[in-house]
């Protein structure tokens, strides 16, 4: 295959997208409020547009068969570049938004960074996302307020689950080979450039919230590598269960 | 008032519904308009929501990206006609809480068809194709009925409604023209799907209450036994062109009656069904219940935060 | 606590030079909350380009019962169409 570092950079945008996707859409009538389902829906569905996006134009350049969903569905775990961020379960409403805020902040610092890349395929994809993820952020970040600021409980429950979910954030800014290859050619984002603002605005609001920044220096990383989490496993199992359990036929 | 003033405004009501006149929130009705109306249109948006369950149960396992979106989709806009019927029923005076707390108390009911597990990727295509295209029987009609608020969320219902039914047939569809194992898929799906569809269309003429009523209020513009009729009739000939079996042996074409003569329906199983005790009649109820408790906190949170705001704008001195 | 989230009336424009319409109702925490849980009910499908939410508590609504002292006697001031006037025929353009 030509061109194997643009389609391995394709995967590591598209994957987080796919993830974070799946892991929202998990919880389509089982939130708080009919009006949460529908907008937590819709970003999800934001979530795989993009996905689809990523996927088509990542088949495009591997030939072959390829096909979004050959690629969505039949790599083993080990070939997913998701962050483990994003994989991470709905332990509860506080845990659910505080992964996709953690997420949002990044994913828009990024793409307003890629509206700009010389491949034109990826700079247009972003340029439709921004508008959809900087909704996302303010969702998010809203829901952030409401819950650290809201009542005492609420206030443990997503200070709980910040705390919880700080030791995947920095793996966001970790900078994958392909990346800095392509990042010199002008075609990625070098995401370590982000990581200064990322943090800066994440305390901004986070205190806003009433909420401590957590102290630990502690990060863990894996994903961009394939190295993930044990959740991984199931969410995947899910995922592909009908790809891998009827191979070869068309739906 | 009187009881002869008030069966005269009952007659100035009922001769503004029989002159198509649409009933509006404000408008003094009578207690039993209003409470048939809380009931029907509440077990309506109850049966929405409810049978968001069956359905999310394929969301995470979806076959393909593009059936993904779909059918996330369509489970997102039944919240959403839920929430547009909840919002109907309360203009008649009863908060969407109480309407809740009657659902998860078991005292309000919901179609009983949401009561059956989703076993394979085909009841996503069985329940867009029978399921729904039986609720659009059912619906369309409504969008002419005699409260205003009903009518108009029916209207907005039945346009977003109109996409779900072709994307089960299309399910459908595409797994009749791919594998053996696919065409099978899909035809275990109908056999299990097919009778509750039909029963879905109420209980026969004779055994069921309310009609004549609901006829008059425009709450009902056929009877069941007629919307049961017209389904056969139009579902026939597109199992045909899947090349399925509909999964009834007396099922016949009669020429003279121009309708399809049809076995006989379990009314044991719709009644065993309908007072509980279906394959899951106990999981939908724990997920709402648990959805609607592992909710409180968020909801209080919500609130809290809000007076907190409201507070901080009419009190800036104060804020800390 | 167990405060309710109260309910909003949510009007969308569907595009510029139209009026906004009334479109429906939703809960919500706070205006907000209204706002964004309005755009994702009730424009789904690319219904709207403005949305306004109102709290339904501050709506006054005139009472039907009143409705005979209230629109009635607008009826019969039929010289407030301009189907009251006769002109002749040839006279265009008024």
């Amino acid at each position: 295959m030509k061109k194997t570092n643009l389609y391995n950079y394709i995967l590591e945008l598209a994957d987080n997208c796919l993830i974070a996707g799946q892991r929202l859409g998990e919880l389509c009538g089982h939130g708080p409020s009919l009006e949460t389902d529908i907008a937590c829906t819709n970003i999800s569905l934001d979530l795989f547009g993009q996905t689809r996006s990523y996927f088509q134009y990542a088949a495009d350049i591997k030939g072959e068969d390829a096909t979004e969903d050959s690629i969505a569905f039949l790599r083993f775990e080990r070939e997913y570049k998701n962050v483990l961020l994003v994989e991470q379960p709905n332990r509860d409403f506080a845990y659910t938004l505080a992964r996709q805020y953690l997420f949002d902040v990044y994913h828009l610092l990024l793409l307003e960074k890629l509206q700009f890349s010389q491949d034109l395929t990826l700079s247009a994809i972003a340029k439709k996302s921004i508008k959809e993820v900087s909704y996302h952020v303010r969702f998010t970040g809203d829901w952030i307020k409401r819950l650290g600021d809201g009542t005492e409980e609420s206030h443990a429950k997503m200070q709980e689950a910040i705390d919880g979910l700080w030791t995947y954030t920095n793996e966001l800014f970790e900078v994958t080979e392909e990346a800095k290859t392509l990042a010199e050619e002008g075609i990625a984002v070098d995401v370590s450039t982000l990581k200064k603002t990322y943090y800066e605005k994440v305390t901004a609001l986070l205190t806003e919230a009433t909420l401590t920044i957590p102290e630990s220096k502690y990060f863990q990383k894996g994903g961009k590598a394939g190295i993930h989490t044990e959740h991984m496993g199931y969410l995947l199992a899910d995922m592909q269960y009908m790809q891998r359990a009827y191979p070869n036929m068309k739906w | 008032m009187s009881d002869a003033q008030l069966k005269n405004l009952e007659e100035i009501f009922e001769q503004r519904i029989a002159n198509d006149e649409k009933i509006e929130p404000k408008d003094w009705m009578p207690e039993k308009y209003r409470k048939t109306h809380i009931r029907q249109i509440s077990q309506h948006a109850h049966s929405e929501i409810v049978g968001m369950l069956p359905e999310g149960n394929w969301i995470t396992r979806a076959p393909s990206l593009r059936r993904k979106v779909a059918l996330l989709a369509k489970v997102q806009d039944e919240a959403g006609h839920g929430l547009y019927l909840y919002s109907a029923c309360e203009t008649l005076g009863i908060s969407r809480d109480e309407l809740y707390e009657q659902l998860h108390s078991g005292k309000a009911k919901y179609s009983s068809i949401f009561n059956y597990p989703t076993v394979t990727w085909a009841d996503m295509g069985a329940i867009g194709w029978l399921v729904d295209g039986a609720a659009i029987i059912n619906q369309v009609p409504l969008c002419n009925t005699s409260y205003g608020p009903y009518a108009r969320a029916m209207i907005r219902v039945c346009k977003e409604e109109s996409f779900h039914q072709r994307q089960g047939f299309e399910i459908m569809m595409t797994l009749c023209n791919g594998t053996e194992a696919q065409k099978q898929m899909a035809q275990d799906a109908l056999n299990r799907w097919w009778w509750p569809s039909l029963m879905m269309l109420g209980p026969v003429d004779a055994e069921s209450v309310h009609t004549e009523q609901s006829m008059k209020w425009k709450l009902k513009r056929k009877t069941n036994d007629e919307l049961r009729q017209q389904f056969i009739d139009q579902t026939v000939p597109q199992a045909d062109i899947l090349g399925l079996t509909v999964p009834d042996p007396d099922l016949k074409w009669n020429e003279e009656t121009g309708h399809y003569d049809f076995g006989e329906i379990n009314w044991d199983e719709f009644w065993q069904v309908v007072k509980g005790h279906g394959p899951c009649n106990k999981e939908r109820m724990n997920a709402r219940v648990g959805a609607w408790e592992k909710g409180t906190w968020v909801r209080d949170a919500a609130m809290a935060y809000a007076e907190k705001q409201q507070n901080k704008k009419e009190n800036p001195a104060k804020a800390v | 606590m167990e405060k309710k989230w109260p309910l909003w009336e949510i009007f969308v424009r569907s595009k510029n030079g139209l009026e906004h319409r009334h479109f429906g109702s939703l809960h919500a925490a706070d205006a907000d909350m209204a706002l964004e849980n309005a755009r994702d009910v009730y424009t789904r499908r690319s219904e709207g380009v403005s949305i306004w939410v109102v709290e339904s508590k501050n709506i006054t609504a005139s009472n039907p019962e009143n409705n005979g002292e209230l629109f009635e006697p607008a009826q019969d001031k039929v010289y407030r169409h301009p189907t009251f006037y006769t002109l002749p025929d040839e006279i265009k353009h008024m």
